[in-house]
């Protein structure tokens, strides 16, 4: 089963889709057993036969009362199919804001994804989490759509559509997850060298764990008592050009270039799910950004194999 | 000097190889600027489908590294555009210069000195796209070829995300090949309007003349934005304008908006030079008059104005309100309903006739089921939020290529066998022929059948490579193996054109029994076309002299 399937809806918006594109399907399903049957039949029956005579058949020039039917048929077709879109267009586009709805601004940067949610003041990439919305209670995430580059698009095919991300041009879109777990999906719109690898991973949570999140979210990294390594590691990045670019709370990293790194440990992926998080990609990310993901826009800072460690160190500790 | 001309003519033989190239390099002669675009077309197609085996060769499996992103990406970009504009848009052209004026019984185009410029702009264009791969990167030998995608949305081809001269080449080249375009246009357009034989009025024209005049129309109105946008990115680019330059209060929308208010009518620009060929094949093949002529004429212009107002439903995603995406879903269902009509009328002529399988009609039967799919599957992707699922995802792709090979290149193969005996007066190997419709039907099928449902399943296009797990694998395998079927099959058509040019039968000047006027006259026909300007009294000249007793002067 595809996890990325779009016939497999899990949110409100991809199942109104769903619902509509099962009555698109049909209609069009039948149009083309009807005309595919009749393109048949004439090939079949009125192909030359070997015994022909040569003489030519009867010379039928139109007729207008199967022209106009083959004129209304479509008419009234295209009729139905317009008004059932139109229902669904703006049950999705002018769906009300509730008050309990999450907000999320979502800013996409050429190959990684940018998640702010201003209410909790939580600033994280790449993993967006949400929480389970209860039909009873429902608390949608609406989403403002952003772009610091070039154009960009979101596109989580289980829970929603697609909308793009055009600088300076805000899009808004919203998802009610029903059910928990985690929902890929990555950018649909080319974006430059790396669209390829600018995937997305929406984590749908229960309400309590959800809360748990936003509560790491907000604090301080959980640095214990920081060993040699560790402090080396911390001095090497920000003294550096890594600064420039990531921020981590806290410390003078301040940079909005790259990806916030206060709690990359808490995600399961780096460069932007291009590869899962352990100790010996991380490394190799700092390493040769190109190994992994060639094109990105982290460059190899040329640490030597010390500072490497230690900078690798530091960085497993933002949990 | 005019004596000198005809002497070259009249005299074909043993001429030096300097001599013949000079004939072609300064023709201004219809049927072999005719024959100059459509070699020039299967050049390019040879470019674009060596390009589409590279993608599809590093599609193979998830994580594939045969070739990195960036050729990837040059690789799509330089698909898109040279199949688009240097074999799509050539192809028509050849059909409709060879064909309009012996169609309409005139010796030549209107303006035969603007056919040659069209021509030669058309071809520089070309030249100049591929010659990026030398001097993209700015002539210092190391180019490299555009990598911002067909449709080149801003801002990604502002100096900030496109650097090098890569992008200034593709802009160039659809400049140039824009005024070539736009050439071609006012010429047809007025050929057929100014230069029709005697007793050819308007009603009683072939419909390959009425469908040209309409794409005629549709390319004067599409290309222009398009030559403006582009004008624009140059100023952007070189002069410091901000017209997409959302930093400085341009706008990435409005390049969309320029790009597809082309996009769209050109979707139709290639289609309805298919559908003229249909519908000059079909009849014969069926032995009947076209079904319905009137309302075919109707469908057709009913096409080209609706066409110039559904262009935002390639923009369904970009965020316009939901009034603006509710009546670009009506504009675009409305297309359908003349589209259905003129499919409705081609079975109609099947209908009751006796039904001749050569190739030309086996290719325009493929064509008509494969254009009856393309045309749903493009009523699903015309239901806005369906498209937001579908659009930009390889269901999109397998769509638009159902539109431009299952129907366009399908009907275009069709009538290269059909006027292949007028053109060179031999006759084309029928087996070899068979062959390459079975070839190139199988691997469109296993192509683009199965590439729908990777979109389904949620992989997008542009992506140079995959994550595995996705359900997209073994889909991808199959799309590529149809490669092999297709290329193979047109390697057999090459061969079997080169092939039977230099040893075919002698064809006649009618070996299909055809009623339209060039059938009328010798097989290659001569420089003058007609040695004396046909009268006509019917949409079928050939019939009536064919069948005294009963001619069709008395059902029009």
């Amino acid at each position: 089963m595809s996890p990325t399937n779009i016939f497999a809806p899990a949110s409100t918006p991809a199942d109104s889709i769903f619902g509509l594109s099962i009555f698109v399907v049909l209609t069009v399903a039948a149009i083309f057993i009807a005309v595919f049957a009749l393109l048949l039949y004439a090939v079949v029956k009125f192909r030359n036969k070997r015994t022909d005579d040569r003489s030519e058949p009867p010379q039928v020039y139109g007729s207008t009362q199967v022209e106009l039917a083959w004129t209304v048929i479509p008419v009234l077709i295209v009729v139905a199919l317009f008004l059932a879109s139109a229902r669904v267009i703006a049950s999705i586009q002018d769906a009300p804001r509730p008050p309990s709805a999450l907000e999320v601004t979502v800013i996409g940067h050429q190959y990684w994804w940018e998640y702010r949610y201003p209410k909790l003041n939580i600033v994280t990439a790449n993993e967006l989490h949400v929480p389970v919305s209860n039909p009873a209670h429902p608390t949608p995430t609406f989403m403002t759509l952003l772009s610091a580059d070039t154009d960009h698009s979101f596109w989580v095919p289980r829970l929603a559509g697609k909308t793009d991300l055009i600088p300076n041009h805000p899009n808004t879109m919203w998802i009610d997850p029903h059910e928990a777990g985690l929902f890929l999906g990555q950018c649909a719109q080319y974006c430059g060298v790396q669209h390829a690898k600018m995937l997305i991973r929406v984590y749908v949570q229960p309400r309590a764990e959800f809360d748990r999140w936003v509560k790491e979210q907000q604090e301080l990294p959980h640095s214990g008592t920081p060993d040699g390594a560790v402090s080396a590691g911390q001095r090497v990045f920000e003294s550096t050009a890594c600064v420039n670019c990531h921020a981590i709370s806290g410390t003078p990293a301040k940079g909005r270039f790259g990806p916030d790194l206060t709690h990359l440990m808490s995600r399961d992926t780096i460069a932007s799910g291009a590869a899962p998080s352990t100790h010996d990609t991380l490394r190799r990310w700092i390493q040769d950004p190109d190994a992994i993901k060639p094109g990105s826009k982290m460059p190899a800072m040329g640490l030597s194999d010390h500072d490497l460690d230690a900078v690798t160190a530091y960085l497993e500790t933002l949990r | 000097m005019s004596t000198n001309t005809i002497a070259l003519t009249d005299f074909p033989v043993s001429r030096s190889f300097p001599l013949r190239l000079h004939e072609w390099v300064t023709t201004v002669d219809h049927k072999r600027l005719g024959l100059l675009y459509i070699v020039f077309a299967m050049v390019f197609l040879m470019a674009g489908g060596i390009e589409a085996t590279i993608m599809r060769l590093q599609l193979i499996r998830p994580h594939n590294d045969l070739v990195s992103p960036e050729v990837f990406n040059r690789m799509f970009t330089m698909h898109g555009t040279t199949m688009i504009f240097f074999v799509a848009m050539p192809l028509v052209f050849g059909f409709a210069n060879y064909l309009v004026p012996l169609m309409i019984g005139a010796r030549d185009m209107a303006f035969p000195r603007l056919n040659a410029f069209s021509f030669w702009m058309t071809a520089l264009g070309g030249l100049l796209l591929y010659f990026s791969f030398v001097g993209g990167d700015g002539l210092y030998g190391a180019g490299s070829a555009p990598d911002v995608g067909w449709f080149a949305y801003a801002p990604l081809t502002s100096r900030t995300f496109s650097v090098g001269h890569s992008t200034d080449f593709w802009t160039l080249a659809l400049l140039v090949s824009g005024i070539g375009s736009v050439g071609t246009a006012i010429n047809i357009v007025t050929t057929v309007l100014c230069m029709r034989c005697p007793g050819m009025a308007l009603r009683k024209m072939p419909l390959l003349a009425w469908l040209n005049l309409t794409m005629g129309g549709l390319v004067i109105l599409a290309v222009s934005p398009l030559t403006a946008a582009q004008l624009m990115l140059l100023v952007d680019r070189y002069l410091g304008g901000h017209f997409f330059d959302a930093q400085a209060g341009g706008s990435a929308v409005i390049w969309m908006h320029f790009f597809w208010v082309f996009g769209h009518p050109e979707v139709y620009v290639l289609a309805i030079p298919a559908f003229a060929i249909a519908s000059e094949i079909i009849p014969v093949f069926s032995r009947k008059a076209i079904f319905g002529y009137p309302v075919m004429v109707l469908a057709t212009i009913a096409i080209g104005f609706i066409s110039m107002s559904v262009w935002a439903h390639h923009m369904f995603t970009v965020g316009m309100t939901s009034g603006a995406n509710t009546f670009f879903v009506l504009s675009t269902m409305a297309i359908a309903v003349p589209t259905g009509i003129k499919i409705f009328n081609w079975l109609a002529t099947m209908w009751g006739g006796k039904i001749r399988f050569a190739v030309p009609m086996m290719f325009c039967v493929a064509f008509l089921f494969q254009f009856l799919v393309a045309g749903l599957t493009g009523v699903t992707l015309a239901v806005a939020p369906f498209d937001w699922q579908l659009g930009n995802s390889y269901y999109l792709v397998a769509h638009f290529h159902y539109v431009i090979v299952g129907a366009i290149l399908f009907a275009i193969f069709g009538g290269f066998y059909y006027w292949f005996p007028k053109v060179t007066g031999k006759m084309y190997n029928e087996p070899i022929a068979k062959l390459q419709f079975w070839l190139f039907f199988i691997g469109f099928h296993l192509t683009f059948d199965f590439m729908h449902i990777p979109g389904l399943l949620g992989m997008p296009r542009r992506i140079y490579t995959y994550e595995p797990g996705r359900g997209w694998d073994i889909w991808n395998v199959i799309v590529t193996i149809g490669v092999f079927f297709q290329a193979a099959g047109v390697l057999a058509l090459a061969a079997n054109l080169l092939l039977s040019y230099f040893r075919g039968k002698a064809a006649g000047n009618d070996p299909w029994d055809a009623w339209t006027l060039e059938w009328s006259t010798s097989s290659p026909p001569p420089a003058y076309n007609f040695a004396v300007i046909p009268v006509v009294r019917s949409r079928r000249p050939l019939w009536d002299l064919k069948h005294p007793e009963d001619p069709d002067w008395r059902y029009e």
